[in-house]
């Protein structure tokens, strides 16, 4: 066998890999001093890794370990997106790691996301559906001690058992899929299975219990019970991660299997989709306008937004993938904006995390406020910032294959997403407060991390040729 | 030689016992174990369609082999955090997981 096509191809894995193990043996070898330069180490290392990989090796797609492992430019990019939104959650962490109660436990956090990174990557290439598995479960299992980062805290303990036991529950059921798959076509290989899908009965119970699987990933509606409690209880900083990388992972991966693996499906996964989707917006965006806690309204925000992702899966088509990795990067960067100011606040004023703490936040913390307001206006998809492009994208995506009502009912929901949005903007702005958070200086890191968001916020939609850069890609799938 | 069908209906039968303890327990290492006996009837569905349709190749076999091995790491992480619960809250009872609702 020829190795070097391992290294040509798998190179982010690899250097993935690496950048893990270095993290490790610097948690065991530095001593108190050198552990203070822990954070900028491992930023370090993560700039140095998006900066090898942003860019494809290579032009065309390749296949190593028999087809197991398939690489297409495509998923380089994905990956570095993915890549970049764990750099900014890193830097959004530093203060809360830096604090007394977890700064012994910083190594683990830094090891643990980067082991779920690898999951995803694994994922996102699989060519095999074990291949498949195995990076999902790397993806969720470091997640749930993630959750229940907090040892001592009831509510992350908490979260820790709701997520895990979901994952659990979720997983065996699409093991179970997956089975009867294996029964029906007798290959695990998905181009094989391709070839011999024929759409019976038994195919399409597989295939709902397949979809079972990743819509917990990505908590689209009747799966997505969990979501709520796991995202309040677990530390912000693994918030933010779990609503955005682990989404954007799991919807990607999604999309290549429906399309590629259940191509003789197409009717059945649509209708299914259709349901879901439908669900996943209207349900989420009732249930975001009732939520006083700040991370519960955010997820059952990124619940809805995960519904609007799913409407460039519907589409099928290379023009509907593109929107998808570019939704996905717009998602990222205004989701992290908003965590990033609520992580802050939450360090610097004890813990408050419920809408009316934000009550007067502009008197007292203006550019915070200005932030977080971008963020959502983005996150709603007012024109001038990136949302409203990526939405847009979407919508044509789905209109051009013929989902008329779909999309009709997608953007009332918008208008609806946009009065939720707008309560946060409102309490910061208009409410009286007697006693609002006092003023503040954020740490430089997440002064950073905010900055590098808000550029994106500004600059995404307008500079198109990032939209017409993934397009390249894309073509063919 | 037994039938294939005896199988499926055993691995069929254990996963729907799965999913009823699952929903119908109100003690977190009972879920748990809910959830292993669907893990583990799919073991069993992997290993019968390889044996009884597929003779030729092992495809089913290392698959139920590594879902073994990750559903073991998987329970190693959830009885950890079952056991913080307990140090936390002083027993496993679902109703006590309640300070997050709605």
């Amino acid at each position: 066998m020829d190795y070097s096509a391992i290294f040509s191809y798998m190179y982010t894995e690899i250097a993935l890999v690496g950048v893990t193990v270095l993290a490790l043996i610097y948690d065991l070898m530095a001593g108190e001093r050198g552990r203070r330069h822990f954070h900028s180490f491992v930023c370090t290392l993560m700039v140095l890794f998006i900066a090898g990989t942003v860019v494809p090796w290579h032009k065309e797609a390749g296949e190593i370990f028999g087809g197991m492992y398939v690489y297409t430019p495509v998923h380089g990019i994905v990956k570095s997106i993915l890549a970049t939104g764990t750099l900014l959650v890193f830097l959004q962490a530093e203060p809360w790691l830096r604090r007394e109660d977890t700064r012994f436990k910083r190594g683990e956090f830094y090891v643990l996301i980067l082991s779920t990174l690898l999951g995803m990557d694994f994922m996102i290439s699989a060519g095999h559906f074990m291949m498949f598995f195995i990076g999902m479960e790397l993806a969720s299992v470091p997640m749930a001690c993630l959750v229940a980062f907090d040892k001592y805290k009831d509510n992350s303990a908490e979260a820790g058992a709701k997520y895990i036991l979901s994952a659990l529950f979720a997983s065996g059921l699409m093991l179970y899929g997956i089975s009867f798959l294996y029964g029906t076509t007798g290959t695990l290989y998905f181009d094989d299975m391709t070839s011999r899908i024929d759409g019976s009965a038994l195919q399409i119970l597989a295939m709902a219990f397949f979809f079972t699987g990743l819509g917990f990933k990505i908590s689209l509606v009747p799966f997505h019970l969990w979501t709520a409690d796991t995202y309040q209880g677990a530390p912000t900083p693994v918030t933010s991660y779990l609503s955005v990388i682990s989404k954007a992972a799991a919807a990607f991966a999604l999309m290549v299997v429906l399309i590629k693996v259940f191509a003789p499906m197409t009717e059945y996964w649509q209708a299914l989709l259709y349901i879901v989707i439908v669900l996943s917006i209207t349900v989420a965006n009732l249930f975001a306008i009732r939520q006083k806690n700040l991370k519960r309204f955010l997820a059952f925000s990124s619940i809805s937004q995960a519904g609007y992702i799913m409407l460039a899966v519907i589409s099928g088509t290379p023009y509907g993938m593109t929107s998808l990795i570019f939704y996905v990067l717009v998602y990222m960067v205004a989701n992290l904006a908003a965590f990033g100011v609520i992580a802050t606040v939450e360090q610097n004023s004890g813990g408050k995390v419920s809408m009316d703490d934000y009550n007067g936040l502009y008197r007292t913390n203006p550019k915070l406020a200005v932030i977080m307001t971008l963020a959502m206006f983005s996150l709603a998809g007012i024109p001038p910032f990136a949302g409203f492009f990526s939405k847009f994208f979407i919508f044509a995506a789905a209109f051009e294959q013929g989902f008329h009502v779909l999309v009709f009912i997608a953007l009332i929901n918008t208008v609806i997403s946009l009065y939720y949005y707008l309560l946060v903007v409102k309490a910061m702005f208009i409410n009286p407060n007697d006693s609002p958070i006092a003023a503040f200086k954020s740490d430089g890191s997440t002064r950073l991390s905010l900055l590098l968001c808000l550029a994106g916020i500004l600059v995404l939609g307008v500079v198109s040729s990032v939209f017409d850069g993934i397009n390249l890609y894309t073509f063919g799938l | 030689m037994v039938q294939m069908e005896y199988y499926l209906i055993v691995s069929t039968i254990m996963m729907f016992i799965g999913i009823y303890g699952f929903l119908t327990r109100r003690n977190l290492l009972a879920m748990l174990i809910s959830v292993e006996l669907i893990l583990n009837s799919v073991d069993i569905n992997f290993v019968v369609f390889n044996r009884f349709l597929f003779p030729g190749q092992l495809e089913g076999f290392f698959f139920s082999l590594f879902a073994i091995g990750i559903s073991a790491a998987e329970t190693a992480v959830a009885i950890a955090i079952i056991i913080n619960i307990y140090r936390n809250m002083k027993n496993i009872q679902v109703k006590n997981l309640d300070k997050m609702k709605w």
